[in-house]
């Protein structure tokens, strides 16, 4: 069925603009990236999703399959910020694909068109695993989003002339909904600004920058350590002294830290979607900041 | 940059200031207040326009010029209920020099090794693996260039590497699932077969991922023999099919061969009156290994639980001249041998941080012909066999401790039971591992 529809894309835009090439194939890191190309590329673009909302994009394996499909595509799009460090330089560097390697116009990291949190002053593993470049974790502030995709749109033009305006229209028009959406939500999480919140892993600075809210401890000891009972019991008590409204993990988080630490607390755990997939509300961009303020204004109730 | 920034918080402050309110830009509404709500807001404006370049803001590139630096550390506690010095896998013999067996007894170091690699400019990466042994002594394990800016699924990889064939082959120690190599690799492989070589690798454009490889190599190592001449010493091909069924479950399933001709290979060999005696073959070499492997992870999310099913089998043909002691007897005569063995392995990770794991293996003694050298050698009618089940605790994803115990009964009538401590922690840049 899918594999018709493609078929019908194709054979579509090859009727509608006689000096279109094959739609470009475009291989997105993670399920944000895939989601925008979709927004900017329209027909012209086929898009595969090398990860789902419900992975931990720190633990993804470098499966046959991803090999294939970064060997087919035309255009990598990633979140970069070493990220994808621990399969993506191995995937590419397998692909046998020139065109996708880093450094070349078909390789495309969003973390480099925007403004980095948490740059760490001290490299050192003990500090967990922290990433050098900064957290990685952008696509949680939708305005970056928005940075995103004005580059990955003149990206797309440079590796495919021939659809250049198409792209700018698209992208333009895409802006123009998103900064409107952009600023409703900036608008309703307004009660959200100065919000003590806890988090499970540190993925969510981003989100904190953009609305207000205020982290105030995390449920892994260090970046990417799982949460012992030891440290819970430290944050339980932390939070007596000084109490948190909500706590947020991503999707793809195991949620037995967060519940028995919003039982104890008496506080809401949420599990925002984190990404496009997230959970059954969060099927594109827009529903995906929809559903995250509203999980987060439902937790000040 | 930062004079643009304090400009635009300037511009903003007097926009925001009463007697601006006949504001310069079109699309700035006139402000009516001090409002410090306002004032963020406007500020916030200022920033996104601001940051708004398309200009990358970092430069990509791991470590900037510097290339990533990775070293291994391991350390080992073993006991053993036979004494590692007799260590053989009866009926199937190796090279002095090639290291097999559980190693030493009480405290060891393992093997650490330091690793460095780099992209070397837009056409190729390379890198220097380097492995220190136990007993002070040091080996090149990898030290290779490969191309990354070939087009149409082709790699190129050319120098010291760990060949293709298999599935464990290439795979560094570190990240083995268990303390050492399954059986069959140590008999046939002396463990691992990493030869000077060239290879070229073909990656198909098909939602399948289908692979296909081809080297040619010096063929140095065991099951090969250094050689001086021109030309190859050891070639191998090798075929590699693999896919995603649903979001959780990944496989992959291999076929290859390796070629080598070793010439006057010594094998120490025990002879029928008991004694030890050095033998020497020259002929062909041909193992072929058909490898499969089996992911789970529920959503494709490995972060809690997941489960690997592991499995090869190698089968080995030999054939060309054995000549018998050859410090005394010097018989040469015509040899036929054809052996194989297997291995069956599962790790599943039950909760966070903690694996468990079993191996079963086995090596078939096949058939073995010395022709007029068969009065002087046994030809084994034994099955050598070993099992083996570990657990291990990974604090974070750069260190692991493992408790193993493994029941190895490698020499007829001789059963060793083992059990080994180990930690294996990796330092400094950590680069992406094989699926």
């Amino acid at each position: 069925m899918k594999n018709l529809l493609k078929l019908f894309l194709s054979a579509a835009t090859l009727a509608f603009s006689p000096f279109a090439a094959a739609a470009l194939h475009v291989f997105a890191c993670e399920p944000e990236w895939g989601a925008l190309a979709q927004e900017l590329g329209g027909d012209r673009v086929s898009i595969y999703v090398a990860t789902s909302a419900l992975q931990d994009p720190h633990r993804i394996q470098a499966k046959p399959s991803l090999l294939a499909q970064a060997r087919r595509a035309d255009l990598v799009v990633c979140t970069g910020a070493e990220l994808e460090i621990g399969w993506l330089p191995l995937v590419l560097r397998q692909s046998g694909n020139n065109a996708v390697q880093p450094g070349r116009p078909g390789y495309f990291e969003a973390a480099n068109y925007v403004t980095k949190l948490e740059v760490p002053t001290r490299l050192d593993r003990a500090e967990g695993d922290v990433h050098a470049a900064g957290n990685p974790h952008i696509q949680t502030d939708p305005r970056n989003i928005g940075r995103v995709a004005i580059a990955l749109a003149q990206r797309l033009a440079e590796i495919d002339p021939s659809g250049a305006t198409s792209y700018q229209q698209r992208q333009q028009d895409f802006t123009k909904r998103w900064d409107a959406a952009v600023e409703r939500w900036t608008k309703q999480a307004a009660p959200l600004r100065g919000v003590p919140v806890v988090v499970q892993h540190k993925g969510f600075p981003y989100l904190e920058n953009w609305l207000g809210l205020r982290e105030i401890a995390s449920l892994e000891p260090k970046p990417g350590v799982e949460p012992t009972s030891a440290h819970l019991t430290a944050v339980l008590e932390q939070l007596q002294r000084q109490p948190a409204r909500m706590i947020l993990r991503a999707a793809y988080s195991d949620d037995r830290s967060s519940e028995w630490l919003a039982g104890r607390a008496r506080i809401p755990a949420l599990a925002l979607p984190f990404t496009v997939g997230g959970n059954d509300k969060a099927g594109d961009l827009f529903s995906l900041f929809d559903d995250t303020v509203q999980q987060l204004l439902g937790a000040l109730k | 940059m930062k004079f643009f920034r304090k400009f635009f918080a300037m511009t903003a402050l007097a926009l925001a200031l009463p007697g601006a309110a006949l504001a310069a830009s079109p699309d700035t509404e006139p402000v009516k207040s001090t409002d410090p709500q306002r004032l963020r807001s406007i500020e916030e404006r200022v920033e996104q326009l601001e940051s708004r370049p398309v200009t990358p803001t970092t430069a990509a590139g791991a470590n900037s010029f510097n290339p990533e630096i990775s070293l291994i550390l391991s350390g080992l506690y073993t006991n053993l209920s036979q004494d590692p010095a007799n260590y053989r896998i009866t009926g199937f013999p190796v090279p002095s020099g090639v290291e097999i067996g559980p190693g030493q007894r009480g405290f060891s170091l393992a093997e650490s090794e330091l690793g460095i690699y780099a992209n070397i400019d837009p056409y190729f990466y390379g890198g220097l693996n380097y492995a220190m042994h136990p007993d002070d002594t040091a080996s090149v394990e990898e030290a290779f260039i490969q191309t990354t800016a070939l087009s149409s699924g082709v790699t190129v990889k050319a120098g010291r590497f760990f060949s293709g064939i298999g599935y464990l082959n290439v795979q560094h120690a570190h990240v083995w699932d268990f303390v050492d190599a399954p059986l069959a690799y140590q008999a046939f492989l002396g463990t691992q077969f990493g030869d000077d070589a060239l290879q070229v690798k073909w990656l198909a454009p098909t939602e399948l991922f289908l692979e296909f490889g081809a080297e040619l190599g010096r063929g140095r190592p065991y099951p090969g023999s250094d050689r001086d001449k021109n030309g190859s010493g050891a070639g191998a091909l090798f075929a590699h099919a693999g896919g995603d069924i649903g979001a959780s479950h990944s496989w992959r399933a291999g076929l290859s061969v390796l070629e080598t001709a070793p010439r006057n290979r010594a094998l120490s060999e025990t002879n029928l009156a008991g004694a030890a005696v050095t033998d020497s073959f020259s002929g062909d070499s041909r193992l072929w290994i058909a490898d499969f492997v089996w992911k789970y992870a529920p959503n494709g999310n490995p972060a809690r639980t997941n489960f690997k099913l592991q499995a090869e089998y190698l089968h080995r043909h030999e054939d060309g001249q054995l000549t018998y002691d050859t410090t005394g007897v010097a018989n040469t005569a015509a040899y036929d041998a054809r052996q194989s063995g297997w291995y069956v392995q599962g790790i599943y990770q039950f909760m966070p941080r903690w694996r468990a794991g079993l191996r079963t293996e086995q090596l078939d003694h096949g058939t073995v012909d010395y022709s007029s050298n068969n009065a002087r050698l046994p030809r084994s009618g034994f099955n050598p066999t070993r099992n083996s089940v570990m657990v291990d605790f990974n604090p974070s994803e750069f260190s692991r401790i493992r408790l193993q115990f493994a029941r190895d009964d490698s020499r007829q009538s001789v059963t060793d039971n083992q059990a080994f401590i180990q930690y294996q922690m990796s330092l400094g840049a950590h680069g992406a591992h094989q699926y």
